[in-house]
């Protein structure tokens, strides 16, 4: 073992007991359900996207934990339900002991202090009439980290050398900056209050790929010298399998697969992650070439009326008469291992 | 058997406030028929602006087409007049774009996008074209032809739009389509459908296909033959087997090297690429990767390097070391 894997692997080990001290977060029975209404004036409710629809997972401290899945599975909802940008329609929400989902606007003010957020899109995501130094010092006027403005100009300039930029970049405006630089930007902000836990939502996806690479780096980076928690929601499985401990397959608002990162890539069991592993191309046309594909057939259907029983059914090779009538809960199939599917064993 | 189509030492420009921006900078490479060819790149570096060239597609101003062949057929596209290469586009070359839903018609049915098409470049009456629209929907792997002819796109899911891109492209047998990022915009197990739709439809019916993406995995998957460009130029072309296994520009081995693979388990840190692609309004003399290479030498400041042969047979590299970068690559792969 090279000097590389070992840390890799003590990495991926730390991971795996950190679960099983106290989770940071904790999320039970989680449901984000928006109205859909009709009439202009009379607004009737006729039915409910059904976002995220009972959804339970542990964050451990430390741990990066991958969101998977495509658009419409509620993996953005639940990054949202977590910075109680929506409050949810049921469940709660534990982190380190208090509801997220019920605690009152004082205390909201304090968790936020230790729960930030990276966005997709480093071109909307950043005020383009600020300078860098007034989007990175804000957080701390705001919550009154820091009072003293020098000590903010001081602090700001350690951000940007955190993250890789020139502390003169204070000076500048998100436009006269590239995507790469922006995103560094964006990370800056978010580790502004020295936050424990970050959501990532799509925080490379809109990046080229040469410049991905450089931010994976820097995520990581950070997370071993700051001792971060992820919640890394992604819809691309290569960056979530290099970059996560442990990895949540959403489909249609519910968690249908739950494993460590690599037993769950290696290893594939529910139907539905077995389809969306098969449809990633790996950059190697000799692997390419013996790989048997078959694409999944069907589109996801409505989260306003998802199918009944298992919601993957229409679309499952798999699918059974009792598919369609009982809605399959989470088992443990193997150590640590968690599949929301009755038909595979 | 010559080739259907060969792009010679194509250029476009683009005058912009800060300067010209050479946006293709003399690129050459040839397709068959019935081939395959990606064109892979980063933003910026040129690979849509080089497609949308070749059917002059290019907003004039700001952009033009200052030089270079595009050989089709045996004809010279750039020496047509308007009024024919009309014919050409939708005709003998079909397009399909990213984005389904800005490139149909937002107030026109289904079936008319697709009539319009065929009448326009066939002068057939509308019965029959109806009856060819049933059928492309069917070719595309569209149930219920008869219902979604008389749909409008914001009633299709964005799978399905694309999927009517492609019964559009293929309305009047062409012999090449050119499709750009035709997969981007859609969700990994739709993607795949319609790639698997496409690599059909093309092999079936032998339509040659450029494709335009950035996607390494789709490249690997689908193309016979890969350009590969940076800023502009063609750095490495060669068959999909001899660029992913023995790279011979810098750049297709810091590419290669920089992204995660989801068929192994995490072995270390990325290698990224350091730096970002250049300015294009500020190119120098020399070659344009020089400022993020780990191979660059003096020479490399004077004159691009010239797409010369390296590696395996048909195998190109725009590099002065290409030959020494064997073992390298080799040790990457």
């Amino acid at each position: 073992m090279t000097v590389m894997e070992t840390a890799t692997a003590s990495v991926r080990e730390r991971g795996a007991t950190a679960t099983k001290a106290a989770p940071l977060l904790q999320v039970r029975g989680l449901r984000m359900h928006f109205p859909v209404t009709e009439g202009m004036i009379a607004r009737r409710h006729v039915g409910d996207v059904k976002a995220v629809d009972g959804v339970d997972l542990t964050i451990g401290r430390g741990e990066t934990l991958g969101l998977v899945g495509e658009s419409g599975c509620g993996k953005t909802t639940m990054g949202r339900c977590i910075l109680r940008l929506e409050k949810p329609t049921a469940g709660e929400i534990l982190y380190d002991g208090v509801d997220i989902a019920k605690v009152s606007r004082r205390d909201l003010l304090a968790l936020r202090r230790r729960i930030q957020v990276i966005f997709q899109d480093p071109y909307s995501s950043l005020n383009p009439r600020q300078k860098v130094g007034s989007i990175l010092s804000e957080p701390m006027r705001v919550h009154g980290v820091e009072p003293d403005a020098r000590r903010r100009e001081e602090r700001v300039r350690e951000l940007l050398s955190i993250c890789g930029l020139d502390p003169n970049f204070a000076d500048r405006y998100p436009h006269e900056m590239s995507g790469g630089q922006r995103q560094r930007v964006g990370i800056a902000r978010a580790l502004a209050l020295n936050p424990e836990f970050i959501v990532c939502d799509e925080a490379v996806s809109a990046l080229d790929v040469s410049i991905q690479a450089q931010i994976i780096n820097l995520l990581e980076d950070l997370r071993d010298r700051l001792n971060l928690t992820y919640l890394f929601i992604a819809h691309d499985l290569s960056v979530v399998r290099h970059l996560c401990q442990r990895v949540a397959v959403m489909y249609l608002g519910r968690v249908v697969e739950l494993a460590e990162c690599d037993e769950l890539f290696d290893n594939p069991m529910h139907p539905y992650t077995r389809a969306l592993l098969a449809a990633v191309p790996v950059p190697d046309p000799v692997v390419e070439a013996t790989r048997a594909f078959q694409p999944v057939t069907g589109e996801v259907p409505s989260p306003i009326n998802p199918p009944p029983g298992c919601v993957f059914h229409p679309r499952c090779p798999l699918a059974v008469a009792q598919c369609r009538r009982i809605r399959p809960e989470l088992r443990e199939l193997r150590p640590g291992h968690w599949v929301a599917c009755d038909v595979v064993q | 058997m010559p080739p259907l189509l060969e792009v010679k030492d194509l250029h476009t420009e683009f005058r912009t406030g800060a300067g010209s921006v050479r946006a293709v900078d003399g690129i050459s490479y040839s397709v068959d028929p019935g081939e395959t060819v990606a064109i892979v790149g980063e933003s910026g570096s040129g690979k849509s602006v080089s497609a949308m060239s070749l059917l002059q597609l290019i907003p004039d101003p700001p952009g033009r087409i200052t030089k270079g062949e595009v050989l089709f057929n045996g004809r010279d596209l750039m020496k047509l007049s308007e009024e024919e290469m009309r014919h050409v586009r939708g005709g003998e070359i079909g397009m399909v774009f990213q984005e389904p839903m800005t490139s149909l018609n937002p107030v026109l049915t289904i079936e008319r996008q697709i009539t319009e098409t065929i009448e326009e470049h066939r002068g057939t009456d509308a019965a029959t074209a109806h009856a060819r629209a049933v059928e492309l929907l069917r070719l595309v792997g569209i149930a219920d032809a008869e219902r979604r002819l008389k749909q409008y796109p914001h009633q299709l899911s964005g799978g399905m739009r694309q999927r009517v891109m492609i019964a559009i492209a293929l309305a009047c047998e062409p012999k090449l389509i050119i499709a750009d990022e035709p997969t981007t915009a859609l969700d990994v197990t739709i993607q795949a459908q319609i790639l698997e739709l496409m690599q059909n439809l093309t092999r079936r019916l032998g339509v040659a296909l450029i494709i335009i993406t950035h996607n390494l995995g789709v490249v690997a998957r689908y193309a016979h033959r890969v350009n590969v460009m940076y800023a502009g130029r063609i750095v490495e072309s060669g068959s999909a087997a001899a660029l992913y296994h023995n790279p011979r520009h810098p750049y297709t081995i810091a590419l290669l090297r920089s992204v995660p693979r989801l068929d192994r388990p995490r072995q270390a840190r990325l290698d990224p690429i350091e730096g970002s692609p250049p300015d294009l309004t500020r190119l120098d003399a020399g070659c344009s990767f020089r400022p993020r290479c780990r191979f660059a030498i003096a020479r490399c400041a004077e004159a691009p390097p010239p797409l010369l042969p390296a590696g395996e047979p048909g195998q190109l590299s725009a590099c002065y070391r290409a030959n020494e970068l064997g073992a390298v690559s080799g040790e990457a792969a």
